[in-house]
């Protein structure tokens, strides 16, 4: 599997990793294709995220992609948030091999139906 | 592969490079080199050495057996299968069955076994061919062959197994076992990649896949593979000579292995554990970890294995072998198939049992669903 140092990084040491129990949103999304699963969770004030965490069961893409998806909301203003696109993701992860694109899917998958429930 | 291997082919290319169709005394070495293999190949599977084929592996050796035997007959025929069979097997038959053959894809138990009785009720007029598994290469169970091999001679249809994954783990004996053909392969006893035979009982004439020279008796016409094949050769005889005692304690490195995870790591599963199995597989189902992200885990740390899971499988599918035991993708998500071998050492199953347990943590701890 051609894997980059980068998402192999992320995979071994996932940023972001946890619940946050006082969230103003959570969402849970499961990929269609292959059963991984993803958590999200968020906090926000005024129009920013302030915080984010989540957990996956998956592969290693899945799990490298949803913490650099998570990593990146930190700070974000939720208008741009939800602008965040699958490539952006896979492409900060130096690429994803053509079978895994759909990994990527999950990531963004889950913060638009996070950020739906605010 | 074996370095008795290695050095059993290095001549054929500094050396002995002749063609062994040509008369010149080159060529005529080559051709006795190749006879020897063939003895060997020959009785490791206890056939006679004009009953062997030397072909470019398994995936060729099964085509040629199910392709071979369903031309024989102008209309096309009716086949019988199994569910987990190898990829080599089941596209074949699926690619039949697009041209008009009828196939009857026969279930397992949970433990991945035929029944012999389903084979028997599966039978039809124009049943041309039963093609079933000796073992299986995901999960290992070891298919009642003689029975079926009863059955078919009974009803006076061919039988074709798969034997490349059995092929000196346990005895395959072609006359014991009833089958009229038999596919083994090089690379997994030990020899080189890119050479297998089909093992063709006497009096069976198939439709060549391949057209030309008329090598092989014009059973498979090209340019043989001499160092290939000179590799099968030596490999086959060492797995023969080593056959009771390397796999009497590959077993018991297998067990030990599947012992010490279950006890070091919760809620994992042996798939077919109770089942007649090879001695040098085991595959593990593990809870709340997902297989893709096991087998890169324990890549980063030096272990080889491999998993079911759709994760890692270019269709994206979960294993048709797990499915056909039963197992949901979610279950087939987190499997893991180790294969041992001859040159695997008890270092390596302490490894493994040392490495595992903490790689499976720290993929739970970063499940939604797994709780402590």
């Amino acid at each position: 599997m051609a894997y980059s140092e980068k998402l192999l990084d992320y995979f071994q040491n996932p940023r972001c990793v946890g619940e946050i129990p006082d969230a103003h949103a959570v969402a849970e999304v499961s990929n269609p294709v292959c059963g991984d699963v993803m958590k999200l969770w968020v906090k926000v004030q005024g129009d920013h995220i302030q915080d984010a965490r989540f957990k996956a069961q998956g592969c290693s893409a899945s799990i490298a992609t949803s913490s650099y998806a998570t990593e990146m909301l930190i700070g974000m203003r939720i208008a741009d948030a939800r602008q965040i696109t699958r490539e952006q993701i896979a492409d900060a992860l130096g690429g994803l091999p053509a079978s895994k694109i759909h990994c990527s899917v999950l990531a963004t998958d889950a913060i638009r139906k996070v950020l739906e429930g605010l | 592969m074996r370095p008795e291997v290695v050095a059993a082919m290095m001549p054929v290319y500094t050396d002995h490079f002749g063609n062994a169709s040509s008369i010149h005394w080159f060529g005529q070495h080559a051709k006795s080199l190749i006879d020897d293999a063939r003895k060997h190949v020959a009785k490791l599977i206890n056939a006679e050495t004009a009953e062997i084929v030397f072909v470019s592996g398994g995936t060729e050796a099964d085509n040629f057996a199910i392709r071979g035997i369903a031309a024989l007959k102008p209309e096309p025929g009716h086949i019988i299968t199994s569910r987990i069979e190898h990829h080599a097997v089941m596209h074949t038959c699926k690619d039949l069955e697009k041209q008009g053959y009828t196939v009857t894809w026969l279930p397992v138990s949970r433990e991945g076994l035929v029944d012999p009785d389903d084979v028997r009720k599966a039978l039809r007029p124009d049943t041309v061919l039963i093609t079933i598994m000796h073992a299986n290469n995901e999960i290992g169970t070891v298919q009642p062959i003689e029975e079926i091999g009863r059955i078919a001679a009974e009803a006076d249809v061919y039988f074709h197994s798969d034997g490349v994954q059995s092929t000196g783990k346990i005895p395959a004996d072609v006359k014991k076992l009833g089958v009229d053909l038999y596919s083994i392969s090089a690379h997994k006893i030990h020899g080189p990649k890119g050479v297998g035979a089909l093992f063709v009982k006497k009096g069976i004439t198939l439709k060549p896949m391949l057209t030309g020279g008329g090598h092989e008796r014009n059973r498979r016409s090209g340019t043989e593979n001499v160092a290939g094949i000179v590799g099968f050769g030596e490999a086959a005889r060492l797995a023969r000579e080593g056959l009771t005692s390397d796999m009497a304690r590959v077993q018991g490195l297998r067990d030990r292995l599947e012992n010490e995870l279950k006890s070091r790591i919760e809620l994992i599963h042996i798939n077919a554990e109770n089942a007649p199995r090879l001695p040098n597989t085991s595959n593990i189902m593990v809870d709340y970890a997902e297989g893709e992200g096991l087998v890169i885990s324990l890549d980063l740390k030096g272990v080889a294995v491999s998993t079911g899971s759709a994760c890692s499988s270019g269709s994206l599918e979960p294993s048709h072998v797990l499915t056909a035991i039963g197992k949901t993708p979610d279950e087939a998500h987190g499997s893991l198939r180790f294969s041992l071998s001859s040159m695997t050492t008890d270092t390596d199953i302490d490894y493994v049992v040392e490495t595992l347990p903490g790689i499976v943590d720290r993929l739970r701890e970063l499940s939604p669903y797994y709780k402590r």
